[in-house]
């Protein structure tokens, strides 16, 4: 529908030092409304120290469809896993 | 020193602007036009609750008769409020409401700028902290006033009529009397009127870039702060804050 808002992906740093996340998304006329209401709507419990916003057309995004030949083939390489070193003793946890 | 009686009557209006504006913009909650404004609104009036407590609590302690911040909003009768008539006017459409929000904002914001400087260290510390919440108040509703005003013709049309009706409303905000001099001389609180300037520069801009037509007549209707003459809108307003604590006194849970 021509009148409907654009839809705005939101995402959240919760602490600084962490990754934004996305946490949800949202309606609004422009970016800095979409700043605002994701301000009002995913902030309000103190979740977070900064927002992105990016309208959802923005986003490219694999196909569910495809998921096939997208992800299997990796199913079935666990050499891809560096799970096969011996790691010495004197190097404690990593 | 300032008498106790001159400083009550200073704190319930500051109070009393925060309790029923904030009142108002919660009946918005649950009927917003959209979710987004729905939960924004209600977080505005959550702020606005949260500064009453803090003024109206500030003001049973000096009045020292045993009264609380519950009881000065729950318990007084339509005549003891002392509230500026434009936050009492009605919500009216959604633009007359956001309307309403952005002519309080720009003088509250001002107000407690001021306040943040007030010889009071408690009246200084209520100001700091409610500052921070009306920026952003203020930041949202004069973005919203411009995105409707200069929107569609309708929504053009709409604010325009919202803000020449709430236009003679506004004036009384910066009408000083006995209790505003008593504090401009206890270094308490600024002049009223010292603060128009300031007003009419933040309003002038946000209107031009609205293109909304700023009213000419400088008429304002007062007796709400005064508790002299409020509007025949307070007291239905008042019936539905209150009943509940007139119907079950002292009741709580």
């Amino acid at each position: 529908m021509s009148n409907e808002w654009p839809l705005w992906e939101v995402f959240i740093r919760g602490q600084h030092g962490l990754s934004h996340r996305h946490v949800g998304s949202l309606h609004a006329p422009d970016a800095d409304m979409a700043i605002k209401n994701a301000r009002d709507v995913y902030t309000r419990r103190n979740e977070g120290v900064s927002i992105w916003v990016v309208e959802a057309r923005h986003i490219a995004a694999t196909a569910p469809g495809d998921k096939g030949p997208l992800f299997e083939p990796s199913e079935s390489k666990v050499y891809r896993h560096p799970t096969f070193f011996d790691i010495p003793d004197e190097v404690g946890h990593m | 020193m300032v008498r106790d009686d001159f400083l009550f009557e200073y704190l319930l209006r500051l109070g009393d602007n925060t309790l029923i504006l904030g009142h108002r913009v919660s009946e918005w909650c649950g009927h917003a036009p959209v979710l987004e404004e729905d939960i924004a609104l209600a977080n505005t009036a959550l702020d606005m609750i949260g500064q009453t407590q803090m003024w109206l609590g500030l003001a049973a302690e000096v009045e020292g008769k045993g009264r609380n911040a519950d009881a000065l909003a729950f318990t007084r009768d339509v005549w003891d409020f002392r509230n500026l008539l434009l936050v009492e006017m009605p919500n009216g459409d959604f633009g007359q409401t956001l309307m309403r929000q952005f002519l309080f904002d720009a003088f509250h914001s001002i107000l407690l700028g001021r306040l943040m400087t007030s010889s009071d260290t408690r009246i200084a510390g209520i100001a700091a902290k409610a500052s921070k919440e009306v920026s952003y108040h203020l930041e949202r509703s004069a973005e919203t006033v411009v995105g409707l005003g200069d929107g569609t013709e309708q929504s053009h049309e709409r604010m325009q009529a919202a803000l020449d009706y709430l236009w003679p409303y506004v004036g009384e905000a910066f009408i000083g009397d006995t209790v505003d001099a008593e504090m401009v001389a206890a270094g308490i609180a600024p002049d009223p009127a010292s603060l128009r300037a300031e007003f009419d520069e933040i309003v002038t801009r946000v209107f031009a870039e609205a293109t909304l037509k700023l009213p000419e007549s400088r008429f304002a209707h007062k007796g709400g702060k005064t508790g002299n003459f409020h509007t025949e809108h307070l007291g239905h307003l008042i019936s539905t804050l209150q009943w509940l604590q007139r119907a079950y006194p002292g009741c709580t849970w």
